[in-house]
């Protein structure tokens, strides 16, 4: 196998929060002993709800944070925040397309940004680059000259995309980029992303929490609650045999589009711990149906074979 | 008799440049003790219909219907004096987002017991009795304690919760409920859509369920109504319309839904965008993203019964074939795409 | 089957017709929408041309005295004199002369108070909002304490140690005003920073200054644009406050404030003398802090109707 383009070795990070003036600062496990590999033309969606942690994965992986503990390899090499050679290596597209472009500036002066910074190009150069990349996402030649908000979300998440590539990125981290659209539109962008990486050769690191979204795009899928991950593996294992109750969760959550096939749900108990005092132990055990003393007492390991790996002392 | 009966409504918004049409010829009824979910995309004028039968519109709205009833009193002809005794109390609304919902600066028991107060001039101690009753109804555990709480103090699904309790206070008897669980991750999302079913099944209210979410469609609904770009394009008991729907954009829409493509593969999608403002086609508005459209599709476009799902659309799809379609003309519109 | 046609035919043709509206226009709607703001553009128009243009439009030299006519009343009053239609001040000086002058210090007073006011408050707040932590910290703190004081003092103080003249009054209300402009940039600037497109311009590789100017900046700009011009009215009232007060604009500069100053002994006498450079101030400040309401319509997007 070749080597790895990212990679996560116990990635950890945490937050100290100030509670008051005169209790003690609190610490947040934002992220806690995260460990993944991503090759390129692969897709790994991490799935999790608010708070478990993915946000934060994705500002460790894009380099605008360090990690408190554990490593983070970009291209093999050890990459932290000040490090410019590797920052055009990992961009990002976000959730929100109206948040994610500068109101006042011109689509052609947003994808043209990474080139003035990161390259020597003049400025016939640049224009031929972003009409190039305008087509490659299907946006016109003639939008360079337009403002974002005369453009609609799905185009704009075209842009998005678009500035991201400019720097011919070896990996992608898509945080949400569909659950903001349309469903009409949410299908021409992921059409788009998997044309792209077919054709470009990208990682995606693809966050989300629409569950039949992440079914069809990845190929690995890692599972995280309050900042560890639970259960990770191939998607087709981790989909059709969950073994960490909390994906098993997770799925039966997920409303499906077959009013027919009415399925038994497991109804979880309770709201997410705060991540200011999680849980001793598994810190899913207080909405686990099948815990027991022993999950109360430590945190099981994450054990399993190639295809599938769980933390959970009662799996599935 | 239906409990809400909306005939051709039309809410048009003054804007900087001309009017915009936000609701285009809209007809809903929803009966006693059902769940009806109107589904759209953003721009379909879901939200704004119902907020119109809540007077809930700035007024930089103007609101034209033939008629709209409630309980067969008339929403249209009444004075807003008359209308916010209504609202409220047997008309209930809850939210996209829970947390600006509540006032802030009030705790949970003060905001339940003011509804309280002004609609069913309840006591100071029969209010607080009844909203520890209402909050356990919700499935909030300790609802003494949560009474004193304010809203920051709560989670998102937990403030959701505290809405629907309030939208419950005076027990309504139609609930409007605009995307309730879209800003709610997933597992509170499913604890909240059970509550609502079970609430209604228990109260035999109406639910009006606002959603863009075909899932929650499925799972929840009963009828349901599709809305495109203002208008209704459809509208069709659930389980016929996931499996039989007579409208190309209704078609279009499930198709497009990852979890029935093949996995990794391409997926069917609906070329272009919603039209807006300034690019309303004339006749059917999907016409130019429809793949069966013809030049009368463009010109003007026919109601069908509702044997046909009610669809606003020249050749209605019955097992994904338009009917009297002409087929050459498709067939040439094939070649030249 | 009924068959219904979608629309009627003219609202088709009406609704074909628009495009997406520029900037300039759906500015131009949201700020017309308010009558006040667009009669207080006008008045502030005329006055600006009036001011550039005042060697053709005044009738006399501001400082021309006519001995023969001191204290001559306006034309519309009895002994009045057309060729003096607001009448001669105690030294007789034609006080019409003497206002249109007088606009020209007034927005030039304006125009430089603002300018200085928002380069260094906007900077100030810039680098303050950015990078939080101490520096924001010991910023706000003299922006504190610049506040605590009421500004008119403030500035006599300044104008006292810098000693009195125009120049110097300038530069005092900059430095009275500029800490609205900093608090303004910095809440901007802080909002502005977490929103994702600056974290995509940090990914992509953009420096701090970069960040700050170019991607950040641009975006703060439609509260300060709004702040500037009350600010400018604020400096031309504060202007002839020090004016009158002795501190500002010296005799016999004909400065509004100035003028009043001069004319107090002969208020009971001649009334023209105090009223009319009074009523220049008044219907000045009005227009603009009209105009900076419609202003404020047409660039917050959070009052924006509909």
């Amino acid at each position: 196998m070749s080597e790895p383009v990212l990679q996560g070795k116990d990635l950890s990070r945490f937050y100290s929060v100030k509670r008051g003036m005169f209790k003690p600062e609190a610490i947040v496990r934002a992220l806690n002993g995260v460990t993944f590999e991503l090759h390129s033309g692969k897709t790994l969606a991490v799935v999790g709800e608010s708070g478990c942690g993915k946000s934060t994965l994705a500002r460790l992986v894009t380099m605008i944070e360090d990690p408190s503990a554990g490593s983070l390899l970009i291209d093999g090499k050890p990459a932290h925040v000040g490090d410019k050679s590797l920052r055009s290596l990992v961009q990002i597209v976000f959730q929100n397309p109206y948040g994610s472009l500068n109101p006042r500036q011109k689509v052609g002066t947003i994808l043209e940004e990474p080139l003035v910074i990161n390259t020597r190009d003049d400025a016939a150069t640049r224009r031929r680059k972003v009409e190039e990349m305008m087509t490659k996402v299907g946006l016109r030649p003639e939008h360079y000259d337009r403002y974002p908000h005369m453009f609609s979300g799905g185009q704009r998440q075209r842009i998005a995309i678009a500035r991201a590539l400019m720097l011919r990125p070896k990996v992608l981290v898509l945080d949400e980029p569909v659950s903001a659209l349309d469903l009409s539109i949410q299908a021409q962008v992921l059409n788009l992303l998997m044309d792209l990486q077919k054709e470009m050769g990208l990682a995606y690191l693809f966050i989300s929490h629409g569950l039949s979204v992440v079914r069809h795009i990845a190929d690995e899928v890692m599972v995280m609650y309050l900042g560890r991950p639970v259960e990770m593996g191939t998607a087709e294992s981790v989909f059709a045999h969950p073994k960490h109750p909390y994906t098993a969760a997770l799925l039966s959550a997920t409303p499906m589009a077959d009013p027919e096939g009415k399925r038994e749900r497991i109804q979880l108990q309770g709201e997410l711990p705060s991540p200011l005092k999680p849980p001793a132990g598994c810190p899913f055990n207080p909405r686990c149906w099948r815990a027991t003393e022993e999950c109360r007492q430590a945190m099981p390991p994450l054990e399993g074979d190639e295809a599938q790996q769980f933390a959970c002392y009662h799996p599935l | 008799m239906s409990l809400l009966e909306i005939k051709n409504l039309t809410v048009e918004f003054e804007t900087s440049s001309g009017l915009f049409r936000a609701v285009d010829g809209v007809s809903l009824s929803c009966d006693k003790g059902e769940i009806l979910s109107i589904v759209g995309e953003s721009g379909s004028g879901k939200s704004v219909s119902m907020l119109a039968v809540m007077g809930l519109l700035p007024w930089t709205a103007k609101i034209t219907a033939d008629r709209m009833a409630f309980d067969g009193k008339d929403l249209l002809k009444m004075s807003p004096r008359q209308r916010r005794k209504i609202i409220g109390k047997d008309i209930a609304m809850i939210f996209q987002e829970p947390m600006s919902s509540l006032n802030p600066c009030f705790t949970v028991g003060y905001q339940l017991g003011e509804t309280l107060r002004f609609h069913m001039g309840l006591g100071r101690a029969a209010r607080r009795q009844r909203s520890i009753e209402l909050l356990r109804l919700v499935g909030i555990p300790a609802p003494e304690d949560r009474l004193s709480n304010y809203p920051h103090q709560m989670s998102g699904g937990m403030s959701q919760r505290v809405m629907i309790a309030m939208a419950l206070a005076c027990n309504p008897k139609l609930l409007i409920a605009d995307e309730p669980t879209t800003a709610l991750d997933v597992t509170i999302q499913a604890q909240i859509l059970d509550l609502l079913v079970r609430l209604q099944k228990e109260h035999g209210m109406a639910l009006v369920l606002i959603t863009h979410d075909m899932g929650v469609v499925a799972e929840t609904a009963e009828r349901v109504q599709v809305q495109y770009a203002g208008q209704k394009v459809e509208e069709q008991p659930v389980k016929e319309l996931f499996r039989d729907p007579h409208h190309p954009y209704t078609a279009a829409l499930l198709s497009s839904l990852p979890e029935r493509a093949t996995v990794g593969g391409r997926l069917p999608s609906i070329p272009g965008v919603v039209p807006g403002q300034h690019d309303r086609p004339t006749g059917c508005l999907f016409s130019p993203r429809c793949t069966f459209a013809t030049d009368l599709c463009r010109r003007s476009v026919t109601l069908q019964p509702p044997s046909l799902g009610s669809a606003l659309c020249n050749y209605p799809l019955v097992g994904g074939v338009p009917q009297n379609h002409p087929g050459k003309t498709a067939a040439l519109a094939e070649e030249r795409a | 089957m009924t068959a219904i046609e979608s629309k009627p035919a003219e609202a088709v043709v009406k609704a074909k017709a628009t495009t997406h509206p520029s900037a300039l226009s759906e500015f131009w709607f949201y700020f017309s929408r308010n009558k006040g703001a667009v009669i207080g553009l006008v008045i502030f128009l005329v006055i600006l041309v009036v001011a550039v243009f005042a060697p053709f439009v005044a009738p006399h030299s501001p400082s021309q005295q006519n001995r023969e006519l001191l204290l001559l009343p306006p034309a519309f009053q009895q002994g009045g004199n057309w060729s003096f239609v607001l009448g001669t001040d105690a030294v007789g000086r034609d006080i019409l002369s003497r206002l249109i002058y007088g606009a020209r210090f007034s927005l030039f007073i304006g125009l430089v108070v603002v300018t200085l006011s928002v380069i260094s408050g906007v900077l100030i707040g810039l680098v303050a909002g950015y990078f939080r932590g101490k520096v924001d910290t010991v910023i706000m703190r003299v922006m504190d304490i610049i506040l605590a004081f009421p500004s008119l003092l403030l500035a006599l103080v300044l104008v006292a140690v810098l000693g009195p003249g125009l120049l110097n009054a300038m530069i005092a209300i900059s430095l009275v005003n500029q800490p609205h402009f900093v608090r303004l940039t910095r809440a901007s600037v802080m909002t502005e920073r977490t929103k994702e497109y600056v974290i995509g311009s940090q990914v992509a590789g953009a420096g701090t200054l970069r960040l700050m100017f170019k991607t950040i900046l641009p975006n703060c700009l439609a509260p300060l644009i709004v702040q500037a011009t009350l600010a400018f009215s604020a400096a031309i009232l504060d202007a002839a406050a020090l004016g009158f007060l002795g501190m500002g604009a010296q005799p016999p500069t004909p400065e509004w404030g100035t003028m009043l100053a001069e004319a107090r002994e002969f208020i009971q006498r001649a009334w023209w003398v105090v009223t009319f450079p009074g009523l220049a101030i008044l219907i000045t400040v009005l227009a603009i802090n009209l105009m900076g309401d419609g202003l404020r319509d047409a660039l917050d997007p959070k009052l924006k109707r509909s």
